[in-house]
């Protein structure tokens, strides 16, 4: 019962700050409430057992993504932005297709809900020691190349947006 | 114990209503927050099905799509920042000359 009430709590919290994000007028206001939403997926990561995730999504987004687009947004001036044409004149459309899209995901969700079949999860691998040691032997043994790549990756970016956001090379 | 459909619901809205905002907004910097929600919305989804499993290679896949949305958005920031010196714009409508 007590799983209910935070589940269903949690997922108001995030629907309604994610709503917030798409309807607030300023783009500061939305970076603020998509910082609420994010610490709500945080939250519902450590309900999932994966609480090193859920410091993960801490750290990361809320403390360093959010915080770069905070930074860009009180770069380029605020009045700009707000005398310019907030929506697209082809918004009813875009509303329909992402109704759509949303409403069959859903069907398909419910619908196909025989195949989840609700028993307890075989904890055994989850439980067996901590998570973050679990996820830390996984990702360097199993994940041990992707791990690799993903940090040739980062250093492409890091050096791409140096070059991009450069005045002169 | 809430059973996986239900974060399935919880992510499938969310992306959608992340998919929303990339449609119709116009300020790039919210398009590019809609973006990060709806990266959000597909870890939930990665984290829910690691649960119900009891495997772990959900939360070492959402590990990876962090890796890239961090590098996505130091990327996607800079241009930004070139894109507004260059023409003094935030609005992506204005900025069309690579359209066909």
């Amino acid at each position: 019962m007590i799983d209910q009430i935070i589940f269903y709590t949690l997922a108001f919290i995030i629907v309604a700050m994610s709503l917030m994000v798409i309807l607030a007028r300023n783009a500061v206001r939305s970076a603020l409430y998509l910082i609420s939403a994010l610490l709500g997926f945080a939250a519902l990561y450590i309900r999932l057992q994966a609480e090193l995730l859920a410091g993960v999504q801490i750290l990361v987004y809320v403390g360093g993504i959010m915080v770069l687009f905070l930074f860009v947004i009180m770069l380029v001036s605020v009045r700009t932005m707000e005398h310019q044409a907030r929506q697209t004149r082809q918004w009813k459309a875009a509303v329909v297709i992402a109704l759509g899209v949303a409403a069959e995901l859903i069907y398909l969700i419910v619908r196909g809900g025989s195949i989840f079949v609700t028993k307890q999860p075989p904890d055994a691998l989850l439980t067996k020691s901590q998570n973050t040691q679990v996820v830390g032997e996984a990702l360097y043994s199993t994940y041990l190349l992707p791990f690799e790549i993903a940090s040739v990756l980062l250093l492409v970016a890091m050096i791409g947006a140096v070059v991009l956001a450069k005045k002169k090379i | 114990m809430i059973p996986v459909q239900h974060y399935l619901v919880l992510a499938a809205g969310l992306f959608s209503i992340g998919a929303i905002g990339v449609l119709v907004k116009r300020n790039v910097l919210t398009m590019f927050m809609c973006i990060e929600l709806m990266l959000n919305a597909v870890n939930l989804t990665f984290v829910a099905f690691s649960r119900h499993l009891g495997r772990i290679d959900g939360q070492i896949f959402v590990f990876f799509v962090m890796t890239v949305a961090a590098a996505e958005a130091a990327v996607g920031l800079a241009i930004i920042v070139a894109l507004y010196r260059n023409r003094e714009t935030l609005n992506v409508d204005e900025a069309s000359s690579m359209k066909w």
